[in-house]
């Protein structure tokens, strides 16, 4: 403009409306938010509270149900136990989805991890921390392999580790040639094996080292993935990795250390494995990977990645675990465990869905 | 003749010397045998095979084994058969995964002219197929069931029993086991082809499983929490009888329970000398096996098939009770004995 327009200019005609429009500056929240859209707020921001309101309705149903049988210090503690596995190997899968992958692998190395620790000590007779080392050593290897095998090859990590799943299964078989170590046997001559079966009582209760490592190894990933570079990369890869590309992250040395990490915490799963079964049982843990998946989602985790907490896993697990043993409780056909826990895992879904769509 | 034609006539030339060399080799041994088992990890089966490719090559048969992939996996096995159908099979032994669904695909083999014989697991109806080989599994369970009877002497009256059965599908082998134990012990158990109807106040707990030490510690906590007063344990193996020992131990219950079991298996049989497990039947997969590859070559030899034990629709192999504390009344052999003719 080059003429200035001089300060009483009148109006034109056209323009004589303007004085009664709105003078008020554009806003996006239009209207005071409805309660509903308040709860959708504040479950976007805290991911874990959906899973920890059902954890908690879910423990005090019981208790109004069963009474004082379920709800002691006892069995509270012994439902710790029975997810202590699922716990551990759910933190490595949740590792995992927050990069938008997923791991069908976990069960396989966690099994075949604790073979190498029971083998190597009573087929090669090495001392019993040098075998859990190898152990661990299998462990990362395995996820060395997916996170090549993801990240560099740029294969999708559903194919991926469907494979390494049935290689590491098969190897396991072939490895132990499915025999069993004997808890006698292990006490005997390894029981470093067996350290994590030990308990500490308070009252009551009773903590195994297995449910006291998996409550710290939450905690510690907790602290790592919302506190440290390395864990906000996590989600940032998980989220958009193209953006976090951009932004500097080298995104396919980020998934390489999840799944060796994820690796790692197998191989810790495997050697808590041992703990509780006294034994070493190529066989079991079949179902780890659909359980750990089931945690996870249940924990209100995004299988499309960059969204949840670690914290919402462990919830997820315990939710399975208590309606397990609830259910076994009362008395109930198992299936009726199976068929609830598919309705939590679809409502997790639903919910997780529906907080997405969360407006501002 | 250019490069790639003369590969071609190399490889096809190769191709069909191998050929030629395969039809030799096979023709060499004319007899063809398949064996189908569950899976190829278990112990039981692995035996199975073992008794199998030993007996095969003493009498000249050529075996091919197949397995499917889990237990439970019934499509690997219906392709199992249609191969050794193709293969021009005299005689198959199956260890059908799902007893009902493998009928047609057995129907299907034996009009092709095979012989079909059933290992371990019956098929249902028990005449699909032309002779069964198995342990009597309600034998099996009657044994233990007796003597933890004559074991716990007056007690038994008042016994809580924990029951850590297979699965929730109630597959054959795990109700006869089980309800073999109760008519053993002495308990009415209402519907013999069911688990749970029955309603005798000394069953305490039913829970399942999968037949491994994981799920026998989560079955045997989970009872101790409906009833801590527990004081024998039926399991329905001895993976789940290990898992169900570890869960008494930390609770410090393993010395007042008696725990009994079913298999046989040499870390089972281990087990029973250490004290771990009171009693177990042992059953003889290799000799199962062993038969049957006896029986198809009697087959093809004669076209005679092989008839069932006198007042069963079954060959029986055998079941023996396995402890090293004999109860009256009961007949048992010594752990010594038992580690000799154990498996896995």
């Amino acid at each position: 403009m080059s003429d200035a327009p001089s300060g009483a200019r009148q109006p034109q005609d056209f323009e004589r409306v303007l004085s009664a429009s709105d003078k008020s500056v554009a806003r996006f929240d239009r209207h005071d938010r409805s309660p509903l859209e308040r709860v959708q707020h504040f479950l976007h921001s805290n991911p874990a509270a959906v899973p920890l309101i059902v954890l908690v309705v879910s423990v005090f149903a019981f208790a109004v149900v069963i009474g004082g049988k379920f709800f002691s210090a006892f069995t509270l503690t012994l439902i710790l136990q029975q997810v202590a596995i699922v716990g551990i190997v759910g933190a490595a899968q949740t590792l995992v989805i927050l990069t938008a992958g997923i791991d069908l692998s976990v069960g396989a190395i966690m099994v075949l991890s604790s073979v190498v620790m029971g083998q190597f000590v009573f087929r090669y007779g090495l001392p019993a921390p040098i075998a859990i080392l190898c152990g661990f050593g299998v462990g990362a290897l395995c996820g060395l392999l997916n996170g090549v095998l993801v990240a560099r090859m740029k294969l999708p990590p559903f194919i991926v580790t469907l494979g390494t799943w049935q290689i590491v299964l098969a190897t396991n078989f072939l490895y132990s040639a499915n025999e069993t170590i004997r808890s006698q046997d292990i006490e005997a001559q390894a029981p470093l094996l067996q350290l994590f079966g030990a308990n500490l009582r308070i009252g009551g209760a009773v903590f195994t080292y297995g449910v006291i490592v998996m409550i710290l190894l939450v905690a510690l990933l907790w602290y790592v993935l919302n506190h440290t570079a390395w864990g906000r990369h996590v989600y940032a890869v998980g989220d958009d990795p193209e953006a976090a590309d951009l932004s500097g992250v080298n995104v396919s040395r980020m998934l390489i250390s999840v799944y060796v990490i994820s690796g790692l915490i197998c191989a810790l799963a495997g050697w808590v494995l041992i703990g509780r079964l006294g034994s070493v049982s190529p066989t079991s843990g079949q179902f780890a990977n659909i359980e750990s998946i089931t945690a996870v989602v249940i924990g209100g985790i995004s299988l499309f990645g960059g969204r949840g907490s670690i914290l919402g896993m462990l919830f997820g697990a315990l939710i399975v675990g208590v309606f397990s043993l609830g259910l076994r409780l009362i008395g109930t056909d198992p299936q009726w465990t199976y068929l609830l826990i598919g309705v939590l895992i679809i409502g997790a879904v639903a919910i997780d869905q529906w907080i997405r769509k969360v407006a501002g | 003749m250019t490069k790639t034609a003369l590969l071609k006539s190399t490889v096809f030339g190769a191709a069909a010397a191998a050929l030629m060399a395969f039809t030799a080799s096979a023709s060499a041994a004319d007899v063809g045998a398949c064996l189908i088992t569950k899976t190829d990890t278990n112990p039981f089966f692995v035996k199975m095979k073992e008794g199998a490719t030993a007996k095969a090559t003493e009498l000249g048969i050529n075996l091919k084994s197949y397995a499917g992939k889990i237990d439970g996996d019934n499509e690997s096995q219906v392709a199992a058969i249609e191969s050794c159908i193709a293969d021009g099979a005299k005689g198959i032994l199956l260890v059908p995964s799902d007893s009902k669904a493998i009928v047609d695909s057995v129907k299907k083999a034996r009009d092709a002219g095979i012989l079909v014989i059933a290992l371990d697991t019956p098929l249902e109806p028990i005449d699909a197929a032309d002779a069964t080989f198995a342990t009597d599994n309600f034998k099996a369970g009657e044994l233990i069931g007796s003597w933890a009877k004559a074991t716990l002497g007056d007690a038994a009256k008042d016994a809580k029993i924990a029951y850590l059965d297979l699965n929730p599908s109630q597959p054959t082998v795990d109700v006869l086991r089980d309800q073999g134990f109760m008519s053993g012990f002495g308990i009415d158990t209402k519907d013999a082809s069911k688990i749970g109807d029955e309603d005798d106040a000394r069953n305490v707990c039913h829970d399942i499983t999968n037949g491994n030490e994981e799920g026998g510690r989560t079955a045997m906590e989970n009872c101790l929490q409906k009833d801590p007063g527990i004081n024998v344990v039926y399991t329905i193996n001895e993976p789940a009888a290990a898992g169900a020992y570890e869960a008494l131990k930390a609770v410090g219950m393993e010395g007042n329970v008696l725990i009994v079991s079913v298999d046989g298996g040499c870390p089972g049989v281990k087990n029973v000398s250490e004290g771990v497990i009171g009693a177990t039947s042992q059953q003889y997969p290799l000799l199962m096996a062993s038969m049957g590859i006896e029986a198809i070559k009697k087959f093809a030899d004669t076209g005679e098939k092989p008839a069932p034990t006198e007042g069963k629709d079954f060959f029986d192999t055998g079941a023996t009770l396995v402890t090293d504390k004999p109860a009256a009344g009961v007949d048992s052999i010594d752990t010594k004995t038992g580690t000799e003719k154990c498996w896995g």
